[in-house]
């Protein structure tokens, strides 16, 4: 298994938002991660890139293990969270960088990959994801489909060995959405393995390897696309899934 | 016994031309350097006391937030005549400029901190989160993704605090820096033409201020080469 996690918990406050969730993952696999809105889909995602530190459960990623039950030092988590690149909802691409330069920050500033060698991979992935025409541009000067494609490439130069995407498509206009989608299944034919939260039934069908139904801080169901929306053993599901495909 | 007159002010020209040099001189010598050299250290301090006020050890943010808040709190007047006047009592001693620029570096430091600290919050924490999941640190991302946004944000309260202290310098005249003003006050002594000398020495702060004022708009203006989508 690439990824292992056990037991993940994470509170707020009083509010306990994560109820204990397991999850694994092979390398090369595509997980879908479903849920209602409030469930914990985002703080499960974030528990994964250690942006978010839960109280319980131990995480396995990439022969490495941590356990959160335990005071983590910077150097653990950093090292943890150097395994896996974030794709977030609103992007958070560096304003103040052009495209190109927000792609290779990682790279050389943080993997000391010289400038010359970053610039031509980040080129490359630029063109994977359709924008060699935009590497001077700055975030502003783009779409908001275009920035989340540049979001990918940011997260794609620094080669982690997990991708995280937390609901990419959901803050698009509608004719946006399919150039990020295709992007996304590109990286998956590719075999690079990640974790994918998302609303896109159509997408976790066409790619998906598992789905995992979260509702209230709780995996409810986890199956095969197939087994999880064609035959839900949970009512709740059935609600989620015929409400999902009743806003297409 | 001269007569008061209103409406009629009769400029002594010759005056005027003759103490011009020796007053923009004093600008030219004393006033830019000790503000251009005192906001430098300023906002070293400032920097350091606005990561202090960040800090999530409470003893370091009750550090900073007692000196911000002294510094705040008393006049630059006073401040000035404690380093310059009681500094000896502890036998130290330092040159009128040197003090003027201890004072007013601790004065700059104390007000661009908070100016600094609201500047590097007002970044979203989404930029925070974007350098940590592409692996950096937080001195990292403090100095290479928040700061450079952060001093956009900064750049046109942290111009108006340097133009301030342009004008705040004329205080080190009490101290015997003979600066700007100081030197106007020196012209009067002579001359008691008061009205004239010391519109001169408004006139020439007026224009410093001025340019500088021209200065940060350029400034601003290449700084909002990108602009924030948040
Ligand atoms: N930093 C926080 N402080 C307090 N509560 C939080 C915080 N972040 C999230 N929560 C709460 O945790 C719960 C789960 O949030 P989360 O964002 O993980 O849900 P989600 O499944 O991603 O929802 P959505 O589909 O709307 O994105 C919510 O009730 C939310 O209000
Ligand atoms: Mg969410």
């Amino acid at each position: 298994m690439l990824l292992e996690a056990k037991g993940i918990q994470k509170s707020y406050g009083e509010n306990q938002i994560l109820k204990g969730i397991d999850l694994t993952l092979e390398e090369g696999k595509v997980l879908v991660i479903i849920g209602p809105s409030g469930s914990g889909k985002t703080t499960l995602l974030r528990s994964l890139n250690l942006l978010e530190i839960p109280e319980q459960g131990t995480l396995e990623l990439d022969g490495d293990r941590i356990d959160y039950s335990r005071r983590l030092t910077k150097r653990e988590i950093q090292n943890m969270r150097r395994k896996s690149a974030m794709v977030f909802q609103s992007h958070n691409l560096f304003p103040h960088k052009t495209v190109l330069e927000n792609v290779v920050e990682g790279p050389i500033i943080v993997q000391k990959i010289n400038r010359e060698q970053a610039v031509k991979e980040a080129q490359q992935i630029l063109n994977d994801v359709g924008l060699s025409d935009y590497q001077d541009h700055y975030p502003f000067q783009l779409s908001g489909g275009q920035q989340q494609r540049v979001g990918i490439a940011r997260a794609v130069a620094l080669k982690p060995k997990l991708l995280l995407f937390d609901e990419p498509t959901s803050a698009l206009d509608p004719e946006l959405v399919s150039d990020v989608l295709k992007v996304m299944k590109d990286l998956a034919a590719k075999g690079w393995t990640m974790v994918v939260v998302t609303h896109e039934l159509k997408f976790a069908a066409d790619v998906a390897d598992k789905v995992l139904f979260v509702d209230q801080g709780t995996v409810l169901e986890e199956g095969t696309p197939e087994e999880v929306f064609q035959h839900p053993q949970h009512e709740r599901t059935r609600q989620f899934l015929s409400k999902v495909l009743k806003q297409i | 016994m001269t007569p008061l007159v209103f409406g009629q002010i009769t400029i002594d020209w010759p005056l005027a031309v003759h103490s011009f040099w020796p007053i923009l001189q004093g600008g030219l010598i004393y006033t830019i350097p000790l503000t251009i050299i005192s906001f430098v250290f300023g906002l070293t301090l400032a920097m350091v006391l606005a990561i202090m006020r960040l800090s999530k050890v409470k003893f370091i943010q009750t550090i900073a937030r007692i000196y911000i808040s002294i510094i705040r709190g008393t006049p630059l007047l006073v401040q000035l005549a404690i380093i310059f006047y009681g500094l000896p009592d502890l036998t130290i001693e330092v040159s009128p400029f040197v003090g003027a620029v201890i004072a007013l570096s601790m004065n700059v430091g104390g007000y661009a901190a908070e100016t600094i600290r609201a500047s590097i919050l007002s970044v979203p924490k989404g930029q925070w989160e974007a350098g940590y999941t592409i692996g950096m640190n937080d001195a990292q991302v403090m100095r290479r993704i928040i700061l450079p946004q952060a001093a956009r944000v900064s750049i046109p309260p942290l111009s108006n605090e340097f133009i301030s202290l342009v004008k705040d310098t004329s205080l080190a005249s009490t101290i015997t820096v003979t600066e700007l003003f100081r030197r106007a006050q020196e012209i009067t002594a002579t001359s008691y033409d008061f009205l004239l000398l010391y519109s001169e020495a408004a006139l020439i702060y007026w224009i410093f201020c001025f340019v500088l004022s021209i200065i940060q708009g350029r400034i601003e203006s290449r700084l909002d080469r990108y602009v924030t989508t948040h």
